[in-house]
């Protein structure tokens, strides 16, 4: 039996956590289950509404030969979007973090301002930039390393180099988070017992903003397998996308199953770095006891 | 010692990378020349231009009216979530952080998708309102997140004094807490401000025909590429107002934290 201080405890807990839980789970969990179950729905010709009963067409269809193509160009995208933000995350992070407290936080400042910009006006900077007759274009015939007629809007590479510009900001965060707790005292003992500069900056500062690390690593590469409005914008059809699919299929061909099969997909490509990540989070646990404890 | 020059001239290079962009794009917007090639003079001209464009009024008030409506429930339902983890680590808990961090960070089509299944499947009509219960749907997790970060800082100290002084829960909640955790709340509120009259993928998924917001209405015309002197100008107002929402949120960071 609960006593009474007990019983007003859990009233108070389901109070205050039900409102947003049932709406979460009612506009967030249940959309998400419904999308794996109309995969398995047959399409009334013509229309593109979801018929009765259930059928196996949607799953077998995503076998179509041209998914392989744009399922290998988000994987690559995605990842090279992923590894060239951290590249520049970790230095940058660790600057900032070694800076006195009032530099700091006018570095993070210009860091966060990019942050709360329009993503949208932050793509379209880059497509008045590379436009055909805009100035990176024209500096670059000049100097004669493109050819004039040369194109540099709409392929994969462009699509990579403003889905680094979008994502780089939500890479420095965590890092720079993570360098900011970290004790550089580690680098100089790491230096007098006679590590190399490099060294002790593989083996005692990357594992020292491990956390950061694997944040970072995941608020970029998740949201870059969905990508939809950068390769939109600026891929053409050489620089495609899942997202790209997805949004065709639902509002062109209007073949909802179809684009729910493609988004059931997404979802379990996901899972898989989300997962991964929480195990590496998990495993680390005992060590970081083992710290706190000496 | 000496330090290694690369970590600072990696920054610099990021920040050149970050700002470039967003400079001549402001610049353009007062430049007379179409393309932005080169200076042709100073002119205001894109400005007249967008203040004549027929559908940017309603477009504008579309976004308005959701943002505010948004941030409100979600500044409600964000605190409330603060609270619950904050205070409570049972498993309840553990599905609540879930239902939390999950949208933090998987990918916006797939939120976009789902409700759309989901709003069809209700037999709802597309438009305002639907946007408006997506967008809470998306806000609610940064306003908690924002929230706790700001409870993990706080002095409890000051609850336990009020209840010894005899404060109910009730009581202690809305004359201590909650004034104190204000700043925290009104920032939370910010980020849900902006990012709300920032979404694009969501809103695409769930609008109807006549709830076009700000976003929608940029994005057809970048997609297009007509009148891009008209959408530089846009983007420098937006960009005025967003420095001015990020000033102000980090002057109630800092008035918290002293």
């Amino acid at each position: 039996m609960k006593t009474r201080a007990e019983r007003k405890k859990t009233l108070h807990e389901w109070l205050i956590t039900l409102p947003p839980v049932a709406w979460l789970t009612l506009l967030f969990v249940i959309p998400t289950l419904i999308v794996f179950a109309i995969t398995f729905k047959p399409v009334v010709p013509g229309t593109g509404d979801i018929g009765k009963g259930w059928t196996l067409t949607t799953f077998r269809s995503l076998g179509n030969p041209n998914y392989p193509a744009i399922v290998w160009r988000t994987l690559w995208i995605s990842v090279m979007n992923t590894t060239l933000c951290t590249l520049l995350a970790v230095p940058a992070g660790y600057f900032i973090a070694r800076l006195a407290p009032r530099a700091r936080s006018a570095y993070m400042m210009l860091v966060i301002i990019p942050f709360w910009t329009s993503f949208l006006i932050r793509i379209f900077a880059w497509k008045t930039l590379l436009h055909p007759e805009g100035p990176i274009h024209g500096a670059l015939a000049w100097l004669h390393l493109i050819d004039p007629q040369a194109l540099l809007l709409y392929n994969a590479w462009t699509v990579l180099l403003v889905m680094v510009y979008t994502h780089l900001p939500f890479a420095i965060l965590p890092v720079y988070a993570a360098a900011e707790k970290f004790d550089f005292r580690l680098l100089e003992a790491a230096r007098d017992l006679g590590a190399t500069p490099l060294r002790a900056f593989f083996a005692v500062f990357l594992p020292g903003i491990r956390r950061g690390l694997i944040t970072a690593i995941l608020v970029v590469l998740i949201p870059s397998l969905g990508s939809y409005v950068i390769p939109d914008l600026m891929g053409g059809p050489s620089g495609e996308m899942i997202g790209n699919k997805i949004a065709q299929r639902t509002f062109v061909d209007r073949n909802l199953p179809h684009a729910s099969g493609l988004s059931a997909l997404l979802t379990l490509a996901v899972l898989i770095p989300m997962a991964g990540a929480l195990l590496l989070q998990n495993k680390r646990q005992p060590e970081r006891m083992m710290t706190e404890d000496a | 010692m000496k330090h290694s020059r690369l970590p600072l001239n990696v920054t610099l290079f990021v920040l050149v990378f970050f700002y470039l962009p967003i400079l001549v794009l402001v610049v353009n917007s007062f430049n007379a020349a179409r393309f932005g090639s080169g200076w042709e003079g100073f002119t205001l001209m894109w400005y007249r231009k967008l203040l004549d464009q027929p559908n940017v009024w309603h477009a504008l008030s579309n976004t308005l009216i959701i943002a505010t409506g948004a941030t409100l429930i979600s500044m409600v339902l964000g605190t409330m979530s603060a609270f619950g983890l904050h205070r409570y680590t049972d498993a309840l808990q553990k599905y609540h952080f879930f239902l939390i961090y999950t949208p933090l960070v998987i990918p916006e089509i797939l939120m976009g998708m789902s409700l759309l299944l989901f709003f069809i499947a209700l037999g709802m009509q597309l438009g305002l309102f639907t946007i408006f219960l997506a967008h809470v749907t998306f806000c609610i997790s940064y306003v908690a997140m924002v929230v706790l970060g700001r409870l993990q800082d706080f002095d409890f100290s000051l609850v336990e004094a009020a209840q010894d002084l005899g404060a109910t829960w009730w009581t202690t909640l809305w004359r201590v807490l909650l004034p104190l955790l204000m700043p925290g709340i009104i920032s939370g509120g910010l980020l849900a401000f902006t990012l709300s009259i920032d979404d694009y993928v969501i809103t695409f998924f769930v609008a109807g025909p006549g709830s076009s917001t700000l976003p929608l209405y940029i994005y057809s015309m970048i997609k297009h590429s007509k009148d891009m002197p008209i959408i530089n100008a846009l983007s420098t107002i937006l960009l005025a107002l967003t420095a001015t929402t990020v000033f102000f949120s980090q002057h109630l960071t800092k008035e918290t934290r002293t």
